[in-house]
């Protein structure tokens, strides 16, 4: 077990390095200039040449890149002489665009993000996987019609839609919840509480469509299995035998599922954040590809598959927890 | 008929689907006291597993129509509150699976599902019903119990999972017990040890079993009395020594004249029953065995297309559902009994077979034993001494 997640983890970095790498090269293929758009409009060549020089983008590409690495461990300096800006450990680049460090720039970023992301998932498994056990105990009756028919609406429907229903309606139309935005927990808990429901809400009814229908699913398969009518022969009241062996059987594929999700919410929820104006990852990485600012583009890309692939290591381990039989080697 | 433990009276199951009304189990009787084994014998699909999962209540009430009585020790179960079924499933009445590794949860240790069970039924705390289960796992004959509860039923070999299913559903004492295939799916030198395991056992606690099988060797080994099913329907019952020595039915004549045997001419041929077993939607209107009976002829006035035979009694103790007359039904029966050697089952040449085969198993069961207790033996691939769980970091 222990090697085994030794093993993923060096895997990971390999991953990220090679993703890193794509990332780099991608970007020198792309005709923007970072050096130009370090300047305004009145840019003379010749201070977006020495721009160029003092970002170190006149050096090769692999030196770039080699100094990019070099500035995640011990962090490094740009330019020379006196106009020279300290990047600290873990330096992911500088973004002269924002006139900050990229890891600052995400630390700042991810709270927002980060409560966007595990509300919603929490609330989206909470709904989605309980009107799943629901819809597949009541099979063919209105409620699981209901459901059913429920979750292929909400299916259907893209995010950006549903989002911005929820705005017209609750915050325009209604005026139900204000525009305040974003704030803390700790200074404001109602005020908190009512910028995250919306979008919240609008995470989770898509999602929890997809969870109601994978749970409805897994449960009716499960609900067939010889183990569970052993279980019921044994005495045991429908609850144990829902909720302890057919549920737990049936779980394997959900926290599959959920944790892929959830890790790639964590990485920027870009509509969601977009539409409900939050100022988390995802519309960082949006404006940094609208502002052709490398640095961040690399950091939020790295965050994002970092996040991932620890995803699909926690589902592995938690694979093994779940099913005995799964070992890990 | 007055002491019967369990008394199935009219039990019928039908299964609606699109294709018309399954009919799985269509009228079915019969009765088993304290102590003794009633086999229910008949091909797939005859309504056998059906019927036992209708007594026990595990029939989804929702999909399928269930008429009929079932009384456990003077209680009606089929129109008794699902509640009160569920509180006698697993303590008064309990259930072997045909199949111990998909019937057991993959999930979960033997010791937990074990206690589980024994925790429904009894107020004990975990410690005092993992104790039980851990001293039922000894009592059917699993070497190191302790440590198998703690084992999941992938750790174990097919042999011990069937002793776990039976520990399991002995539990609480029950004083039914029915076994849907208990052996099919084991090796024949386990088979043999699991039946005399459910014969110990049932002379210790003088349990009511119901076994279900297609295998006559086992029935001769186990039953004290035989239902024959065909269709859903009963088509003949009466005691073991009925129904091997003085079969009537021309589908019982059928099943014992397909069972291999040792003593016959590799050359002699089994005489399989043509045809296929009837489909459960559209049932013939007379006998439902009549498409596949060699013998329907000699019943005068097609009969046997028309009128559905009754369950006949030829002694109190043995009925019939056949139009044939019963001279025709004796000769035709001695005539095949002489044709294979003196008896229809097999066993020595004009003797005993009945007690030959008793014997056979028997025999075949005691090496095995002794080699077990003196090495181990390839017939329990898991070793006790083995560590089965990978050990963790």
């Amino acid at each position: 077990m222990g090697a085994y997640i030794v093993r993923r983890l060096v895997a990971m970095v390999l991953m990220l390095i090679a993703l890193s790498m794509i990332v780099f090269l991608i970007f020198n293929a792309l005709p923007a200039d970072p050096a130009r758009l370090t300047c305004g409009k009145s840019c003379s060549p010749q201070i977006i040449e020495a721009n160029r020089h003092r970002l170190g983008l006149d050096k090769p590409l692999v030196n770039q890149y080699s100094e990019f690495v070099t500035g995640i461990f011990v962090g490094r300096t740009y330019g020379s002489g006196t106009a020279t800006f300290d990047c600290h450990v873990p330096c992911l680049g500088y973004s002269f665009r924002r006139g900050e460090q990229v890891t600052d720039l995400l630390w700042n970023r991810f709270p927002v993000t980060g409560q966007l992301a595990l509300g919603g998932f929490i609330l989206w498994i909470v709904a989605g996987v309980s009107s799943g056990i629901v819809a597949a105990l009541r099979r063919g009756k209105w409620q699981d019609r209901a459901i059913m028919g429920f979750s292929l609406i909400g299916y259907s429907f893209p995010s950006f839609f549903i989002g911005l229903l929820l705005v017209f309606f609750i915050q325009i139309k209604w005026a139900l919840i204000g525009f305040d935005g974003y704030v803390p927990l700790y200074e404001d808990p109602v005020g908190w509480f009512k910028g995250f429901i919306l979008p919240w809400t609008s995470l989770a009814l898509i999602s929890a469509a997809f969870y109601a229908r994978l749970t409805r699913n897994q449960m009716l398969e499960t609900l067939g299995e010889d183990y569970i009518r052993t279980a019921r022969s044994k005495g045991l009241r429908e609850r144990t035998v829902i909720g302890k062996h057919a549920l737990r059987a049936g779980l394997t594929p959900i926290v599959t599922a959920a944790g892929l999700d959830l890790a790639t919410l964590l990485g920027g929820a870009v509509i969601t954040e977009r539409i409900f104006n939050l100022n988390g990852i995802g519309n960082l990485a949006i404006g940094s590809v609208l502002d052709s600012d490398l640095p961040v583009i690399t950091g939020t890309v790295l965050l994002a598959a970092t996040f991932v692939i620890v995803a699909n290591l926690v589902v592995d381990i938690l694979y093994a927890v779940i099913d005995p039989r799964v070992r890990l080697t | 008929m007055s002491e019967a433990f369990l008394d199935v009276r009219d039990l019928r199951v039908q299964f609606p689907t699109e294709d018309g009304v399954v009919s799985a189990v269509d009228g079915v009787d019969f009765s088993v006291e304290k102590g003794k084994t009633l086999a229910i014998v008949g091909e797939s699909g005859s309504g056998k597993s059906v019927t036992a999962q209708a007594i026990m209540g595990l029939i989804n009430r929702k999909s399928a129509k269930m008429t009929g009585e079932v009384y456990l020790d003077g209680e009606e179960l089929v129109g008794a509150r699902p509640e009160q079924v569920r509180s006698l499933r697993g303590k008064r009445m309990a259930m072997i699976f045909q199949d111990p590794l998909s019937s057991l949860h993959p999930f979960y240790t033997i010791g937990k599902q074990l206690a589980e069970a024994v925790l429904v039924h009894q107020k004990v705390s975990k410690q005092e019903a993992l104790g039980q289960a851990r001293d039922m796992l000894a009592r059917v004959g699993i070497p190191n119990p302790e440590r198998r509860i703690k084992d999941y039923p992938h750790n174990l070999s097919g042999g011990m999972r069937q002793r776990v299913m039976i520990a399991m559903a002995l539990l609480n004492s029950p004083e039914m017990l029915i076994a849907d295939e208990p052996t099919t799916a084991l090796d024949v030198t386990v088979q043999a040890q699991i039946i005399e395991l459910l014969n110990d056992l049932q002379s210790e606690f003088g349990t009511a079993i119901v076994l279900i099988t297609h295998d006559l060797g086992v029935v001769a080994d186990m039953a004290d009395d035989v239902v024959v099913m065909y269709g859903g329907r009963v088509v003949e019952r009466g005691a073991v020594e009925d129904i091997y020595y003085r079969p009537e039915m021309p589908y019982t004549w059928g099943l014992l004249g397909s069972v291999p045997r040792m003593d016959t001419d590799r050359g002699e041929r089994l005489e399989p029953i043509p045809g296929q077993p009837p489909s459960l939607i559209r049932l013939p209107t007379g006998c439902v065995f009549r498409p596949r009976c060699p013998y329907h002829e000699l019943v005068p006035g097609n009969r046997c297309d028309t009128d559905r035979p009754a369950l006949d009694a030829v002694t109190p103790e043995h009925s019939v559902r056949c139009h044939l007359e019963p001279a025709q039904r004796r000769e035709i029966a001695s005539e095949r009994l002489a044709a294979r050697g003196g008896d229809v089952l097999g066993g020595g040449a004009g003797g005993d077979g009945l007690g030959a085969t008793r014997t056979a198993t028997a025999t075949m069961a005691a090496p095995v034993q002794t080699e077990q207790a003196t090495t181990t033996t390839p017939p329990t691939p898991v070793p006790a001494d083995q560590p089965t769980q990978e050990d963790q970091q």
